[in-house]
């Protein structure tokens, strides 16, 4: 096929996919929700409530779009975009299925974390810009939360790289083929999940959001697709993190009998899942909690578990 | 961690629990027979009103939700000329239906009232009143109350001695 026209279908399959996936994730999660809950979920729209992301959508277009007074107007417009932006670019280094990949890039987690930071912006600026306590209070701990994070993100992948040798996904992804890195990596594994949580601010560690706290955090100003864009751009990140936990960790698209594509999906899915079970069982800690655990646990932890890995890998080569 | 990782389980184990909902248009929840929903004026067993139109429920409402008037017939026999009870005040306590002397209001398990229009909610005496005898069968006040009316002289009443002269006790 032609080259050109190959990566426009793999570009729009995926930009498509994933905005359908984060609309029915929604639902996913609303109903799931309520299946950990005892209860049914939304389940009239359509067969099993399937529909309701697209009543979701209609009602959150059809919203008035406000401004409020004194908000730093183009940063206040900004702020939203930039959340969806990066977590789709993010995307385009995701091995989804040999041959299904938007961006052989050979520094992809590079790339990954330098995306993922910019993403934080987006929370940030949103909480600066709405000119209210809250929302400068969600950013602030958005930022705080992220300082923490951030870095041992980047330690815990380092592990897997050293490994397989490379910072391409797709290399990374065709190393695992005699044995996934969540077996040699375990802990390398847990730290990135912790930081993937951290880092799409998915409960338990909402504290930007915080709605019990902090009215709606960054986003208590966003009204109409505004809000909705933060709304996409988190499941779309979340959706990214649990590929890239995929991806890094569990072999991406291998599997036996069923067609690759078929594994990475399922596997994403799962993570997905997860994420909705976490969301259900754990309570939210208290924000100098969740920054003590990043600095004086998991930070060492991550530091331990590359040094063991760097010596593991050195001592097996000589 | 460890109690973390017990949530996660326990938390997990509910997908498989019975559903406590209850799809509430196509599945009823149950109501007591002693229910206090909508209220509704009730006839004696030969089919006349028990309401004596005594006040008596207008008094107890906490929230003045009942309105009506009195009137007798030729026989002496007192009915409500009107009677209107407004139930987008009415906060179903039952208190009309315990101060009710001749259990003619009585509160029974209906809960669907919803209206579009408030005006809607005000029902007057002829949505109230039934054809039924209520929750309490057989009752007819003027059958044990010791009044002259129309059709019942004095003494005439169930379980009720005929009048005595006063004037045989001396």
């Amino acid at each position: 096929m032609n080259p050109v026209l190959h990566s426009f279908l793999v570009i729009q399959g995926v930009l498509i996919g994933l905005m359908t996936l984060a609309g029915v994730l929604v639902w996913i999660e609303r109903r799931l929700l309520a299946f950990f809950q005892d209860r049914l979920g939304p389940n009239r729209c359509g067969p099993f409530g399937f529909l309701i992301f697209v009543a979701d959508g209609i009602k959150m277009v059809t919203k008035e779009d406000w401004i409020p007074p004194g908000a730093d107007k183009p940063v206040f417009v900004l702020a939203p975009a930039i959340i969806v932006i990066t977590a789709l670019l993010g995307f385009a280094i995701i091995p989804v299925a040999p041959g299904i990949l938007i961006l052989d890039l050979n520094i992809g987690i590079l790339f990954f974390l330098g995306v993922s930071s910019m993403g934080i912006y987006s929370t940030v600026l949103g909480g600066w810009a709405s000119n209210n306590k809250y929302s400068l209070l969600g950013g602030l701990r958005m930022s705080a939360q992220m300082f923490s994070y951030e870095v041992f993100m980047g330690l815990a992948l380092m592990g897997v790289v050293i490994l397989s040798g490379s910072l391409n996904l797709r290399e990374i992804v065709e190393s695992q083929t005699g044995l996934w890195y969540v077996v040699p990596q375990f802990l390398g594994f847990l730290i990135f999940l912790f930081a993937g949580l951290a880092e799409t601010h998915r409960l338990p560690f909402d504290m930007p959001e915080a709605e019990s706290e902090l009215v709606a955090g960054f986003h208590t100003e966003y009204s109409s697709m505004k809000f909705g864009m933060f709304f996409v751009g988190e499941y779309v990140g979340v959706t990214l993190i649990s590929a890239l936990i995929v991806t890094l960790f569990f072999g991406g698209w291998q599997g036996p009998v069923l067609p690759p594509i078929v594994w990475f999906l399922l596997k994403t899915m799962a993570f997905l899942l997860f994420f909705v079970l976490l969301r259900a069982a754990i309570p939210r800690p208290r924000f100098d909690q969740l920054l003590a655990w990043g600095w004086k646990y998991i930070l060492p932890l991550a530091l331990l578990n590359l040094v063991i890995t760097g010596a593991v890998v050195l001592a097996q080569a000589n | 961690m460890l109690s973390n990782i017990r949530t996660l389980w326990l938390v997990f184990k509910h997908l498989f629990r019975k559903r406590v909902t209850v799809q509430y248009p196509e599945e009823k929840a149950y109501l007591a027979p002693r229910y206090r929903g909508r209220i509704v004026l009730t006839r004696d067993p030969d089919g006349g009103e028990r309401c004596v139109a005594c006040y008596l429920c207008a008094v107890a409402c906490p929230v003045d939700c009942i309105a009506l008037d009195s009137a007798e017939d030729e026989t002496g026999r007192r009915y409500p000329g009107m009677f209107r009870i407004n139930f987008s005040r009415c906060i179903y306590c039952g208190f009309c239906e315990e101060a009710c002397p001749t259990y003619a209001i009585q509160l029974v398990p209906d809960v669907e009232m919803a209206e579009y229009n408030r005006q809607n909610m005000v029902y007057e005496k002829e949505h109230l009143l039934i054809d039924g005898q209520g929750k309490y069968h057989g009752y007819n006040y003027y059958k044990v109350a010791g009044l002259a009316i129309g059709g019942k002289g004095k003494g005439e009443a169930r379980n009720e001695d005929p009048p005595v002269d006063p004037k045989s006790l001396f």
